[in-house]
């Protein structure tokens, strides 16, 4: 603020105050409008009126019913006419030969029970779909004509497709989709398929209370073997995974944290009279830091593999520069006269250090370092999808497959839980280790509190 | 603790009862030591396990690939003027993607901050939500929303800038509020008895006691979101980071490239770095003088 001058006459003051007035507004709208044009630029540069053309609606849709409910495929091979069920399609999910759930009924003909008066039959020769307030389809799926379908009279409506080696009927009981070689049904259940148990599993099928009364019957070990070692959602490899990511981001943060302490120490300007090493070790930091992660994590790579050693490595390398620049400030707010104190009751220099500096650090450097346990374990998933590691790569793996969106929203709903549960961990540990030490400490609290240096 | 009542301790007795304790402190102090070490130690061994590479054989050759990256690079010198031009666009885009990124974040950040933050919020029950909501956003890591969005909206710039703002506004909204605990109230109140809307009184009485800070954590979350944007550029979201990958997936023989594209972001991240650290020193600064006097 400037100093008022006390005898200025009133037009000057006046002049002055509406200058001042005017400065404000025209600054007031300035802003906004910058940010405005540079959103406008934005949306001109990424192409998004272009969006709307390139973004496809079929694959939301697939996603979102994906991720609340399952199909199980009906496939009967024209070829040899053998008939086969199967959840999702998938081999893991498939009924043994001659099983099948009680809406299929396998035989000389084949009957599926969509439900709603929906019925598919698949017979030796056609293949025959009933539909409720619209007739019978018939196929025939032949070698050399292609699939010969016979409609009821009247126009095609435009959910039933045909051509000359196609028929593809979609109603809301399920889809029929019939080729030359295969004629197939998909019936689609809501939640997720077999979570707990696959159907290789004597506890399929079984309710919760029957399964709960033979696990107290001795056959606890079997059942929750059964749950591991599922095959179709894995949960053995996801606990791994987990487990890796949270590795990732345990031994990264320490490891950094305990290898940017001595360091902070060299670039602190109190603590290190001598100027050029200092300087050495602030461009340490800088040029850590600068090399970004990706960076670090690409370069490890080549050196380790994919796992979860390189995650831990590209972690524990960006983050020592982070800690060793937040300490060494730290360092330099320290109070000198605590050390001093100790100094004169005749405390050697480790002693001064011990007792003199660590203890003014400590709450810093905890918070801190939990502060970044928890957005490292972001981080770790971030790097596991680039390295291989972790559950960042199963999630990779499982939208690349482009199938499985069930296991997407079950992996994601597992990192959310994973991160929310770090965040409060670890701001429940920073309060019981800071502020549960008592009033010697919270004289700390406000100066870390104007610090800006906070995270991710 | 010593009951007061009792007859005062000898100092043989005061002595004894302290050296119990620091003994016991000493006990525990190891005991926890010991723990960490060997919980470091069990980490490191389960990670080295279940690394592809071991580590005691990749410390040998954590400079190899730099090592054939510069030496390409420097046999092509010449170059190496004409790759930094070429990927300039692609740092463009990766900046863009951050920026916008940021804004449109610090944007929806103020907004879940100022409707989360009690006696700013115009439906106080709805608070617990609003925090909810921003904890959410700020779980959830980048490259999920971006992977999902890929696979939506096609690759590209914008599935890596929505993401990226979703985080923001989570990580952002989560400061904002402190900032705003600390806001006066007053202003608010002035305006509200002359009649002004919730707008007014935030755009009028709030923002301008917070903005300063507001602006400074925007800065250092730009910086943080640079990196990110970088990052998710590899997995295919447009930017330097997806030229990046592109140089390096064809391997020797376009090193010179990622050794351009390396130094570009190298040179952006500490310029940004340094810029911001000196804006934000002068934001904080000023705000404080402002207040003073």
């Amino acid at each position: 603020m400037t100093i008022i001058e006390t005898d200025l006459s009133p037009v000057t003051l006046k002049q002055n105050m509406s200058r001042l007035f005017f400065k404000k507004k025209l600054f007031n709208f300035a802003l906004p409008a910058l940010v405005l044009t540079y959103l406008a630029y934005v949306f001109l540069s990424f192409d998004m009126p272009g969006l709307w053309a390139r973004a496809s609606l079929e694959n939301a849709k697939t996603l979102v019913s994906d991720t609340y409910s399952y199909k199980t495929h009906v496939t009967r091979d024209n070829r040899d006419a053998s008939v086969s069920v199967a959840i999702e399609g998938e081999r893991k999910g498939a009924y043994p030969e001659g099983v099948s759930p009680d809406w299929v009924t396998l035989g000389e003909i084949t009957v599926i029970d969509l439900e709603g008066g929906h019925q598919v039959r698949f017979g030796p020769q056609a293949v025959e779909y009933d539909i409720p307030g619209y007739g019978l389809v018939r196929a025939t799926p032949t070698r050399h004509q292609g699939v010969q379908a016979e409609l009821p009279a009247g126009e095609v409506p435009d959910w039933i497709s045909v051509s000359k080696n196609r028929l593809a009927i979609k109603t809301e009981a399920g889809r029929l989709t019939v080729t030359r070689n295969r004629s197939e049904v998909f019936r689609y259940f809501t939640g997720w398929e077999l979570f707990f148990f696959t159907l290789d599993s004597p506890y399929h099928g079984l309710g919760l209370g029957e399964v709960l009364l033979r696990a107290a019957g001795g056959e606890a070990g079997a059942i929750l073997r059964d749950i591991w070692t599922n095959k179709m959602w894995r949960h053995q490899d996801v606990a791994w995974a987990i487990a890796e990511t949270l590795l990732m981001a345990f031994l990264g943060t320490i490891g950094a944290g305990i290898l940017a302490l001595p360091l902070a120490f060299l670039a602190a300007r109190n603590f290190n009279p001598l100027g050029p090493l200092r300087f050495a070790a602030r461009r340490l930091f800088d040029f850590v830091r600068g090399v970004d992660s990706l960076i670090w994590t690409v370069v490890l790579a080549r050196a380790f593999g994919p796992g979860p050693l390189t995650g831990a490595l590209a972690i524990l390398i960006t983050d020592t520069g982070t800690f060793g620049k937040i300490f060494s400030e730290a360092l330099e707010n320290v109070d000198e006269k605590q050390i001093e104190g100790l100094a004169s009751t005749g405390a050697k220099p480790a002693q001064r250090y011990r007792f003199g500096v660590i203890p003014q650090i400590t709450p810093v450097l905890l918070s801190q370092l939990l502060y970044f346990l928890e957005s490292n374990t972001r981080s770790a998933t971030i790097i596991g999808a680039i390295t291989g590691g972790g559950i960042g790569l199963l999630l990779t793996q499982a939208i690349i497959t482009q199938k499985d969106w069930e296991e997407v929203a079950y992996y994601i709903t597992l990192i959310i839980m994973m991160v929310m549960i770090m965040d409060w961990f670890s701001g429940w540990l920073r309060r019981r280790l800071i502020q549960g030490k008592g009033e010697g400490d919270s004289r700390l609290e406000p100066k870390e509190k104007t610090k800006v240096f906070f995270l991710p | 603790m010593a009951d007061l009542t009792a007859a005062p301790l000898s100092t043989e007795q005061i002595r004894n009862q302290y050296g119990e304790m620091i003994r016991r402190k000493r006990l525990y102090g190891g005991i926890l030591l010991v723990l960490f070490v060997a919980l470091m130690v069990a980490g490191f061994r389960t990670a080295d396990a279940r690394n592809a590479g071991s580590f005691s054989d990749g410390i040998g050759r954590i400079f190899d690939y730099p090592a054939e990256v510069l030496s390409e690079a420097g046999e092509k010198l010449a170059e190496l003027s004409g790759h930094l031009v070429h990927f300039f666009p692609a740092l463009i885009e990766t900046l863009n993607i951050a920026g916008a990124a940021t804004l449109v974040g610090a944007i929806l950040g103020s907004f879940l901050s100022l409707l989360s933050t009690r006696g700013m919020a115009p439906w106080t029950s709805l608070i617990p939500l609003f925090r909810r909501i921003s904890d959410i956003c700020r779980a959830i890591p980048e490259i999920v929303i971006a992977l999902v969005l890929i696979f939506l909206l096609g690759g590209g710039p914008v599935p890596a800038m929505i993401a990226i703002a979703i985080h923001t506004a989570g990580a952002l909204g989560k400061l904002f509020s402190e900032v705003n605990e600390n806001a006066s109230l007053k202003p608010i109140e002035g305006l509200e008895s002359v009649g002004g809307t919730w707008g007014q009184r935030m755009w009028l009485g709030v923002i301008p006691q917070v903005g300063p800070n507001y602006v400074s954590y925007a800065l250092l979350r730009f910086e943080i979101n640079i990196r990110a944007s970088a990052i998710l550029g590899f997995v295919g979201a447009g930017g330097i980071g997806y030229e990046l990958k592109n140089a390096m997936s064809w391997g020797q023989g376009r090193y010179d490239e990622a050794a351009a594209i390396f130094l570009l972001l190298f040179i952006t991240i500490v310029a940004v770095d340094q810029l911001s650290g000196v804006l934000r020193d002068r934001l904080i600064l000023g705000a404080r003088t402002g207040a003073k006097t």
